[in-house]
């Protein structure tokens, strides 16, 4: 036969110039505003524990591939590990030290990734995965929380400061700068016997644009929410999830505070503190792990939103967010099997229509 | 589109491909000179292959009969060009396995001799049952691909009481435009044949379906439609698949097909543009289809439009008339998004075939796949509301009965799922390959019922043929017993 042309190739014999790796690229743009805000507001310190935790994600990453004699560079090359370690960042507070960064990227992209078969297979997010580890491991560096200290301000430290504070712990000098978050100082201020009414009288710094105690990324909760509000327009992700999610926190919120203020904390506080919009547009959203339907991905919302509320207001941890996630990730197969899209021709049990009809 | 057009009018299924529909659509029509051999297959459409009623060279007018149907469901061929017929034999076809099948070849002899012709000077006044006759005995099938014998679907539709008729002028698949061109072209050919095919299964209405991509054909159209207000067009958003039956039938009426059922129970029945101009050849000219209008377009095509040409010309002539800049990295015959690859140009024009692409090699580039990420754009892009995605995983493990539990079965291979995929996952390959799997198994599951049946069958005639001998035997033995025990009683009455 002369002439013979290639091989046989399924159709379609198109394809879009979408990929993972772009996607990757896009979820850390819109990421990207937050974080620079992180580091403006925590300084060096900030800085440098960002490194080591996107560092070790990758690393992490690398020896699992290599481990299993495959190429490494082209699935590092699409972002998902660096990502998991982004956000594994965001959620730590931002001058813990070195080593926390290091084992939680490890851990995030080691175990809770590659040991499942790598991208795609893990049934946990594996950023939280990584934070929970570390919460429950090292309780005392993962609640150690500062007060902002921007970087350019006198008393911030400088480059060599910040490497410092990152590689031998808070100094002394630095003390004064220590602080609790919001959730956690109600938290704790409730377990004392003081209601809310008199708490909040003094409660730490709760500026509206971000300048506050918390992790890293998460205290600039409009930036957050500006970036995941792109990722929409951009149909990265779809808004079923993060909608679900912030109703799911301010809904029980909103009610219980209204009957009783001195006992439960407002919807907005809620929703601006802790990692409830980083939850809502950045973590739950993680394809891997959510449900593929938009109505399954309305129940994992509005589920990873009210256990949150009910982790943060009941349990004993002042922040819920990553259990709520992990909690729903083990539903998502579940909530997959249960809710399916209809099926064009027959009803949603699967039933052919009737002609008739 | 606006942005709020965009979010709310728009279908949620289905995918947005560059159509790379123009320049070729813009280009005018190109009549093809008949070549000088022609390779007709006996098997251009769903049904059975047609039986050759001609003989090796015999000499044959353009239009007549070479091969009948044979079987409730097929469609004859006719031949494209008077003169002789040089062959009956394989011919590659246009299949990605490159094997052959049976085809005549003819040798033109250029002068295009058409037989005597049996025109209808008034359609409408013959009986429905006569304008599927002479639509069968034209052999005209659907065109827009499926190429299942339009005569058939009459039937169908006269028996089922449609109401409807939908004219599919969506050619939702890139790059071709064929069914455009015959709207712009032949809009009264269009109109008429779709008012023969309403009068054959007594539609009350026509619906032309056409993507609002083809503002020209559109136009056409409603010109030539003005005067028949039973024949409505309807611009429809471009969207791909809008030209499946099933999209474009919820698009224009709002009914879903049921599951395991045809359209015609819904009360429409669906024809394309083109079929519906070849109805229109058959009955008022009484010509057979024996050409057709082809896209010829891709990126290694140098001037790339539509062409009329003769059927069972090959792949290999309609390019060197358009001419190559670059040998194809890829031909395919149809789209890109359901076409079928072609190894070789020497694969002969067959009835469904509405383009020939040849890629050059940019276009031809298969991205490398990845694993899923569940991203679920498949599941957003699907047109039948299935999750790729789990069928594909289920059939990667070799779990095809899982896949079926997914409704593998409704897949209309689209290619929706495979295009989107931003991990490049050959989708569609997969449910290809499954529904080829278990087509085998159900070969495999009937032939052994058949065998097993036919044991039964011969070990219960083998128990009937014993126990009958049994029963012969005992009736034998009792014969003997009562005729010794007569014989005894006579000896010892005799003395006495």
């Amino acid at each position: 036969m002369s002439n013979v042309i290639g091989i046989p190739v399924a159709a379609p014999h198109a394809s879009t110039t979408n990929s993972a790796g772009r996607v990757m690229a896009i979820v850390m743009a819109a990421l990207a505003p937050a974080t620079l805000f992180g580091f403006w507001l925590y300084g060096w310190p900030a800085i440098y524990l960002w490194l080591v935790t996107v560092a070790a994600a990758t690393l992490g990453e690398a020896f699992c591939l290599r481990l299993m004699g495959r190429q490494a560079s082209p699935v590092l090359f699409d972002g998902s590990a660096a990502l998991t370690g982004w956000l594994l960042a965001l959620s730590l507070p931002p001058w813990a030290p070195w080593w926390i960064g290091a084992f939680g990227g490890l851990f995030a992209t080691v175990l809770g990734k590659q040991v499942f078969g790598g991208l795609g297979q893990n049934l946990f997010n594996p950023a939280m995965v990584a934070r929970v580890a570390l919460l429950i491991s090292f309780p005392v560096q993962m609640t150690a929380w500062i007060a902002p200290l921007p970087i350019f301000s006198a008393a911030a430290p400088g480059p060599i400061d910040g490497l410092l504070i990152l590689l031998k712990g808070l100094p002394p000098a630095f003390d004064a700068v220590a602080s609790a978050s919001l959730l956690g100082f109600a938290k704790t201020e409730m377990s004392r016997g003081i209601d809310l009414l008199q708490a909040m009288a003094h409660a730490p710094l709760q500026a509206w644009y971000g300048s506050r105690p918390g992790s890293l990324g998460e205290t600039a909760a409009w930036l957050i929410a500006g970036g995941g509000v792109a990722l929409m327009f951009l149909r990265i992700i779809s808004w079923h999830i993060p909608l679900a999610m912030l109703a799911g926190i301010a809904l029980p919120a909103a009610i219980l505070h209204a009957v009783d203020p001195a006992r439960y904390l407002d919807a907005t506080t809620h929703l601006l503190s802790g990692g409830a919009m980083l939850g809502a547009f950045f973590i739950a959203t993680d394809y891997v792990t959510s449900p593929n339907t938009p109505r399954g991905q309305l129940i994992f919302g509005a589920g990873c939103g009210l256990l949150t509320w009910i982790i943060r207001t009941w349990a004993g941890y002042p922040e819920g967010v990553a259990f709520a996630v992990l909690l729903m990730n083990s539903l998502t197969p579940i909530i997959d099997s249960y809710v399916k899209p209809r099926i064009y021709g027959r009803d949603r049990k699967g039933v052919a229509l009737e002609p008739g009809k | 589109m606006g942005f709020f057009e965009r979010i709310f009018r728009e279908p949620r299924w289905g995918v947005h491909p560059d159509n790379h529909k123009r320049p070729a659509a813009d280009a005018p029509l190109r009549v093809l000179p008949p070549p000088a051999r022609l390779y007709l297959p006996l098997h251009q459409h769903v049904g059975g292959a047609a039986r050759p009623v001609v003989l090796v060279g015999q000499k044959v007018l353009k239009g007549q009969l070479l091969a009948e149907a044979q079987g409730n469901i097929s469609a004859p061929i006719h031949a494209p060009v008077s003169g002789t017929v040089a062959a009956i034999g394989e011919v590659t076809a246009p299949h990605p396995s490159g094997l052959g099948f049976a085809a005549i070849s003819i040798d033109s002899d250029g002068e295009g001799r058409w037989i005597e012709t049996e025109p209808a000077l008034d359609p409408f006044a013959l009986a429905p049952e006569e304008i599927a006759r002479r639509t069968a005995a034209a052999g005209v099938v659907g065109l827009g691909g499926a190429t299942f014998p339009a005569a058939v679907k009459f039937a169908l539709g006269k028996r089922l009481a449609v109401s409807t008729l939908i004219v599919n002028g969506g050619e939702c698949e890139p790059y071709l435009s064929s069914d455009d061109r015959i709207m712009r072209d032949h809009a009264d050919q269009v109109v008429d044949g779709a008012r023969i095919v309403m009068h054959a299964i007594g539609a009350r209405e026509a619906l032309v379906g056409i993507e609002d991509n083809k503002p020209e054909a559109i136009a056409a159209m409603q010109k030539a439609a003005a005067a028949y207000p039973e024949v409505k067009i309807r611009p429809v958003p471009a969207r791909y698949p809008m030209g499946s039956d099933k999209q474009l039938i919820q698009t224009l009426t709002g009914k879903e097909v049921p599951a395991d059922a045809r359209a015609a129970e819904v009360g429409v029945l669906v024809h394309n543009v083109s079929t519906c101009a070849a109805v229109h050849q058959a009955i008022r000219l009484g010509r057979p289809l024996v050409e057709r209008i082809v896209t010829i377009n891709g990126g290694a095509v140098a001037r790339p439009g539509n062409i009329f040409a003769p059927l069972g010309t090959l792949a290999d002539e309609l390019l060197a008339f358009c001419g190559l800049k670059e040998t194809p990295a890829r031909l395919i015959l149809g789209g890109p998004m359901m076409g079928t690859p072609l190894l070789h140009g020497k694969v002969p024009l067959v009835k469904g075939a509405s383009g020939i692409l040849a890629f050059d090699a940019r276009e031809a580039a298969v991205p490398k796949a990845g694993p899923c990420i569940r991203c679920g754009s498949c599941t957003q892009a699907c047109p039948m509301g299935l999750l790729p995605l789990e069928m594909a995983a289920r059939i990667r493990a070799g779990d095809l009965d899982g896949a079926v539990d997914f409704a593998l079965s409704d897949c209309i291979a689209c290619g929706c799922c495979a295009y989107v995929c931003p991990s490049h996952i050959p989708l569609v390959q997969y449910f290809s390959h499954a529904k080829g799997e278990l087509a085998a198994r159900e070969r495999a599951r009937l032939r052994t019922e058949a065998a097993k049946r036919l044991a039964e069958a011969r070990l219960a005639r083998l128990a009937r043929e014993s126990r009958e001998k049994a029963a012969a035997a005992a009736r034998r033995k009792a014969e003997r017993d009562a005729a010794k025990a007569k014989a005894a009683a006579r000896a010892e009455g005799a003395p006495a």
